[in-house]
């Protein structure tokens, strides 16, 4: 056999080792072949609890609409309450989904390869569940189609300069880019699926893998748009929580309206999304027994970046109160210590606690490294960036500067099982996902490994 | 194997290789033989194999700077020319406030960009495609590599020879690669 190419030869290795050994090429389709059997009675548990608490949710939907918006708990001035404080909560769960999938692809940061794939489904489906909340947040929510900017009768067209419109460009752009993300990276790997499947699911997997073959041309235009999918979601998904932010900073409500609102929203979205990440990464590797991709690193490698979001989000809770005092504006710091101190103080606390104190203990090697500690701050992350949405929204708007229109809010069962429902609807989704789609990408963990090598496979 | 089912419509054969060497091997002496029209398949993308067969970068980024322009000119356009054509002063702000407007321009630029990258991809790499060809190996999406090369009948025997000799554990003839 004459193969005078080695001398030539790139290495093959990667520079850095794979945190995923010990696998062939074929045990990585096999291993990720094995988490789409037909699931067991957990599964199955789960999802009738999904379903119920979805049920319950619609069932709270449908009397909003028939009997009207008195159902819910917002009353003037609190018309935005508890539905834009969850829709803000999932807008934001989204984001570490494509900081994961697109920013840490840009920056080669390899350990992302068997997480990113679960991360960006988050995404889509955090994306999914927001975007009903405008609508179930409508007065008449058979209007929704009002959003779409055209021009009405009198050929007047919606406000460009309203960051309400700006907010349902940059959503519905962020929901189409994820979704195209998502399903590019996906192709290789359904035609995998297609490969081993049979019969009718043959051909759906068919189908979705457009006759993907894997041929040098099909790679070598794959890669190049999947690169520029990434860099152009990078800019994106930075773009999206700062418009969000913008709803709120270019109001004149005090406290709301200051210019740190951006980064500050898109430190917190990160912080939360990175929280929901561990939360879900925990228990599928758990119950698929995928210990082999998703290591131990992973989780304090998230759990590392909760760090860093955490102080951002901490220094921007203290550059607010900072702000407030140091503005001497009466409105301004009215609000504030009506803030720390009103009927929503212990909301408030809640989310100082949660989002920036208590993801400091990540700076404990032990606690980022055990899985019930992650598992524990995770979720009281998450809690804490729910407040947080809450306590921006619901105390701006209950103490705005004429003393006459200020208002508490309460929430009602309707709004508690819409929001619960919205958790339902997303959780429904990820089921799904993780029955019929790769939880783990094949090709992306395939191409950290060392490909199979005749000349160095003499010593296995 | 089913060399000697030779298809009417014969334009090449397809060889499959456990090994990512012998591929590159395979095409090397192909390349050197003066078979040009090759076609690796293979599980994962490798910059190997792309140097091997040395193709011309992905025309994709052509398409997706044209999306991204054409984002940009719509979503200016759209801004303006309905704020024109509609001349409502609110709050005292210019009618052509291009601030505010750069954040649809924004997301326009995004939103086509994006989507021209991915009709670029699929026209580039000729997808959807319907068949996937005989002498497609379901284990080119698993372990395998494979490669096609295009020749003529009666240079079928000498490229099968070259592919065997590299290293290629199947050799089938293809209709399409």
């Amino acid at each position: 056999m004459s193969s005078g190419h080695v001398e030539t030869q790139q290495p093959v290795h990667p520079a850095h080792p794979s945190m995923v050994t010990g696998r062939t090429f074929a045990d990585v389709n096999r291993d990720v072949v094995r988490t789409l059997q037909f699931p067991g009675n957990l599964y199955f548990g789960w999802m009738s609890f999904v379903a119920l608490t979805l049920a319950g949710g619609i069932f709270a939907w449908f009397m909003q609409i028939y009997y009207g918006m008195g159902m819910s708990g917002k009353r003037n001035p609190q018309m935005w309450a508890m539905y834009i404080t969850t829709f803000v909560f999932w807008i934001g769960i989204g984001h570490a989904g494509t900081l994961i999938s697109a920013i840490l692809y840009l920056f080669r940061a390899k350990w992302r390869t068997s997480i990113y794939r679960s991360a960006e489904a988050m995404t889509i489906f955090a994306v999914m569940t927001a975007g009903l909340f405008p609508m179930i947040h409508l007065g008449r929510m058979w209007l929704p189609y009002w959003l779409i900017p055209y021009p009405n009768q009198r050929y007047l067209w919606p406000a460009f300069r309203s960051p309400l419109l700006w907010d349902v460009f940059a959503i519905s752009t962020y929901f189409t880019i994820s979704a195209v993300f998502f399903y590019v990276g996906l192709v290789p790997d359904i035609a995998a699926l297609r490969d081993c499947a049979t019969g009718l699911k043959r051909r759906i997997y068919a189908a979705l893998a457009l006759g993907w073959q894997g041929t040098d041309r099909q790679w070598r235009h794959y890669k190049a748009a999947y690169v520029f999918l990434a860099a152009l979601a990078t800019p994106l998904v930075i773009s999206v929580h700062s418009v969000v932010s913008w709803d709120f900073a270019q109001s004149v409500v005090a406290g709301w309206h200051s210019t740190i609102f951006a980064p500050y929203f898109v430190a917190g979205a990160i912080h939360s999304g990175l929280a929901m990440v561990i939360t879900l990464l925990i228990p599928l590797r758990r119950i698929y027994r995928l210990d082999a991709y998703i290591t131990q690193q992973h989780l304090e490698n998230l759990a590392k970046l909760i760090i860093l979001t955490g102080l951002i989000v901490g220094y921007a809770y203290a550059v607010e109160t900072y702000i407030a005092w140091y503005s001497n504006n009466v409105p301004e710091w009215q609000r504030f210590t009506y803030q720390v101190t009103g009927e929503y103080a212990i909301p408030f606390w809640i989310m100082i606690l949660f989002n920036s104190l208590v993801p400091l203990l990540f700076f404990v090697k032990r606690i980022r490294t055990s899985t019930p500690w992650l598992l524990a701050i995770a979720i009281l992350i998450n809690i804490g960036m729910w407040m947080e949405r809450f306590v921006i929204i619901v105390t701006g708007l209950a103490h705005e500067y004429d003393p006459y229109s200020w208002g508490p809010y309460y929430p009602r069962w309707v709004d508690i099982s819409i929001t619960l429902g919205s958790f339902a609807w997303f959780f429904l989704w990820f089921l799904l996902f993780i029955r019929f789609l790769p939880v783990i990408s094949i090709v992306e963990v395939k191409e950290e490994l060392p490909p199979p090598m005749r000349r160095q496979n003499g010593g296995e | 194997m089913a060399e000697s089912k030779v298809a009417s419509s014969f334009n090449g054969v397809v060889g499959s290789f456990r090994y990512l060497d012998s591929l590159l091997a395979a095409i090397e002496q192909l390349r050197q033989a003066g078979y040009r029209e090759l076609q690796a398949l293979s599980p994962v993308p490798h910059h190997a194999i792309e140097e091997a067969i040395e193709k011309p970068p992905s025309p994709v980024r052509y398409f997706t700077l044209a999306g991204c322009l054409l984002g940009a000119v719509t979503g200016l356009t759209l801004t303006i020319a309905t704020s024109l054509y509609y001349p409502l002063i609110t709050g005292g702000k210019p009618i052509v406030s291009i601030p505010p407007f750069l954040v649809i321009v924004f997301e326009l630029t995004i939103l086509l960009g994006g989507l021209l990258t991915l009709g670029g991809m699929l026209f580039n790499a000729r997808l959807p495609k319907v068949n996937i060809g005989p002498a497609y190996n379901p284990r080119f999406s698993e372990d395998q590599f494979g490669l096609w090369v295009r020749c003529e009948q009666k240079d079928h025997e000498t490229v099968v020879t070259m592919l065997r000799n590299a290293g290629a554990e199947e050799i089938v003839p293809a209709g399409q690669g």
